[in-house]
């Protein structure tokens, strides 16, 4: 891999839509006083007539894009996800989700990207919220490259969708020329029969390097990036289920209501397998850099593998 | 005065179908929605310019029902105006209708989804916005309850109406001086209402409720200030028209009897 200064998922997404935005005037950014931290002060500067800053008022901002979408614009809504997904939940599930307006929510420094800052900025119960809410779309891109492509489906795709990216750089998953995204549509990065790895978002570099991982150990493991968690590939999940002998699932997330749960919720009624679900527990967060966080909850492909390797010799 | 008189008869009979659909249903909430009936036919039998041929006509004036259980009278205008049928006002409260409880943009006509609180006032902002940002001439209308005015987001909205000089932007606020709980100054006092959204930078005009030329001549000329929000504190009576359940908190919801009913068509006829 050639030497590349890496990104935050934030910035790519940003000045994608900065690019789009100027050819299409429907595009409008709103924030929360948060054009820092979703790195969207392009809007602010050169396309003020398309950026909205509503101040620190998450509610607000929620419903004047759902008003916007009613009168044809193309709302994007950028605000930290601890606060777009809860401190402005009701008008999420009413005035985007049951009005059905095309409003997409981009919950930027998701999961424990703001680590050491404490659980009130944790965003892990985002998938979990977003996910229960009908005629909702629910996608976690898992490196700049697949950002770049869910910018421009994101324009095309009519309808409410909420966005769970990032707040620190990350590594690559997939090469800038070859990247193939599809709403609702999981990817198979690594292909093998003894065991699944499935993970979202963030996590999917962590799930892609177990698998290098268990392949140096001679063991093959099939490996799916799951960007879009609802509507989730069932048809990926069973025939995983069925080809290897039990799944893997980790996610920056609580491990009650998250992808974990939405894969269980399609094996237990398809073809049940024995499932490991990793993630945040139950419990409100330790703080410490993302970093250092994931490590404590075994959030690693080493421990992955570890975890993979018992399961094989117990099972 | 012909036409005032031609809106005060409709107000007569929109009120009598609010009870009719209430009694029949045996749901919905008699009080607020006979209250806001003369603010709804001055705004939809003289204000709006809407085509009920062509509801979603790009150009047409918005209205947001935000106090969104005051809905029988907003459908039975709809249906008097031909969005929809007028038999689908049957319908209202049973299995599978278009005619829920509270509005739904399925139902041609209606712009947002409301019923809970304060969410009204927000996305009407969102519209405004909108007009002002392809250079439109409509208006935007949000016909909020007074117990209402305690939800904190109304307040964000407020805020923001101004600071975007939306003077395309009308606040309707729905004095009743009641809420489910009892009156609003003993719940959570509100006043002065007024004083309160002046300083939140709105131009803001006191009117009797149930007067429609008293209405009519603030309707018809907004912006009040040029650059600012309109709010309209429209004083009224919680069931008004019915001399046994007006000012009486216990009527927010409740369903009338045989006799009530009988006694309410014949106050109403
Ligand atoms: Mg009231």
């Amino acid at each position: 891999m050639s030497q590349k200064v890496l990104l935050p998922s934030r910035k790519v997404f940003s000045d994608v839509l900065f690019e789009l935005a100027k050819k299409d005037k429907e595009i409008i950014v709103l924030t929360s006083d948060s054009r820092g931290s979703a790195s969207v002060e392009n809007f602010a500067k050169y396309l003020p007539e398309q950026f909205i800053d509503v101040g620190i008022a998450e509610q607000n901002l929620v419903s004047i894009a759902s008003g916007l979408a009613g009168c044809g614009k193309k709302p994007f809504v950028f605000s930290p996800a601890c606060f777009l997904t809860t401190r402005s939940i009701e008008q999420i599930k009413i005035d985007v989700a049951y009005t059905n307006r095309n409003v997409k929510l981009i919950g930027v420094s998701g999961g424990v990207s703001y680590g050491p800052l404490g659980s009130t900025h944790h965003a892990l119960e985002d998938i979990a919220f977003m996910r229960a809410i009908p005629n909702m779309t629910v996608v976690l891109p898992s490196d700049t490259n697949q950002v770049r492509v869910l910018v421009e489906k994101l324009i095309l795709y009519t309808g409410p969708v909420y966005v769970r990216i990032g707040r620190n750089p990350i590594e690559e998953v997939y090469s800038s020329e070859n990247i193939q995204f599809e709403i609702g549509k999981g990817n198979i990065l690594l292909d093998g029969d003894e065991v699944t790895i499935i993970a979202t978002g963030e996590m999917v570099k962590t799930a892609y390097d177990a698998g290098i991982l268990l392949r140096s150990k001679g063991i093959y493991a099939r490996v799916v990036d799951m960007h879009t968690i609802k509507p989730i590939d069932e048809e990926l999940i069973i025939e995983s289920a069925k080809k290897t002998k039990f799944i893997v699932t980790i996610e920056e997330h609580n491990i009650r209501g998250g992808l974990g749960s939405a894969v269980a919720e399609v094996t237990a009624q398809n073809f049940p397998v024995k499932m490991i679900i990793l993630g945040i527990p139950d419990e409100f967060s330790i703080t410490g850099s993302q970093k250092e966080i994931l490590e404590y909850y075994g959030l690693t492909s080493e421990n992955i593998c570890g975890a993979i390797l018992r399961e094989l010799k117990e099972g | 005065m012909e036409d005032i008189r031609y809106l005060e008869n409709k107000a007569r009979e929109i009120r009598r179908t609010i009870v009719e659909m209430i009694y029949k249903a045996r749901s919905g909430h008699i009080g607020g929605s006979l209250s806001s009936v003369d603010i709804l036919v001055a705004l939809y039998y003289k204000v709006l310019k809407i085509n009920p041929k062509n509801p979603n006509w790009p150009d047409r004036d918005r209205f947001i029902l935000s106090k969104g259980h005051s809905v029988e009278g907003y459908y039975a205008i709809l249906a008097d105006l031909g969005f929809i049928e007028k038999k689908e006002l049957e319908t209202y409260c049973k299995f599978n209708s278009r005619l829920t409880g509270h509005p739904t943009v399925k139902l041609p006509g209606v712009e947002a989804n409301t019923g809970s609180l304060g969410h009204g006032l927000s996305i009407g902002v969102g519209m405004a916005l909108a007009g002002k940002m392809d250079a439109k001439e409509y208006k935007v209308y949000v016909l909020m309850g007074d117990g209402e005015q305690a939800e904190g987001s109304i307040w964000e909205a407020g805020m923001s109406a101004s600071h975007y000089r939306l003077d395309n932007l009308v606040g309707i606020i729905d004095r009743n001086r009641l809420q489910i709980g009892g009156s609003t100054e003993s719940v959570m006092s509100l006043e002065d209402l007024s004083d309160k959204w002046k300083a939140f930078g709105w131009s803001v005009v006191e009117t009797d409720g149930h007067n429609i030329k008293e209405l009519l001549d603030v309707l018809e000329n907004i912006p009040i200030t040029p650059g600012k929000p309109t709010l309209i504190i429209a004083h009224t009576v919680k069931g008004k028209g019915v001399s046994f359940i007006e000012n009486k908190a216990e009527w927010h919801h409740r369903i009338p009897t045989d006799e009530e009913f009988a006694k309410m068509m014949e106050e109403l006829s």
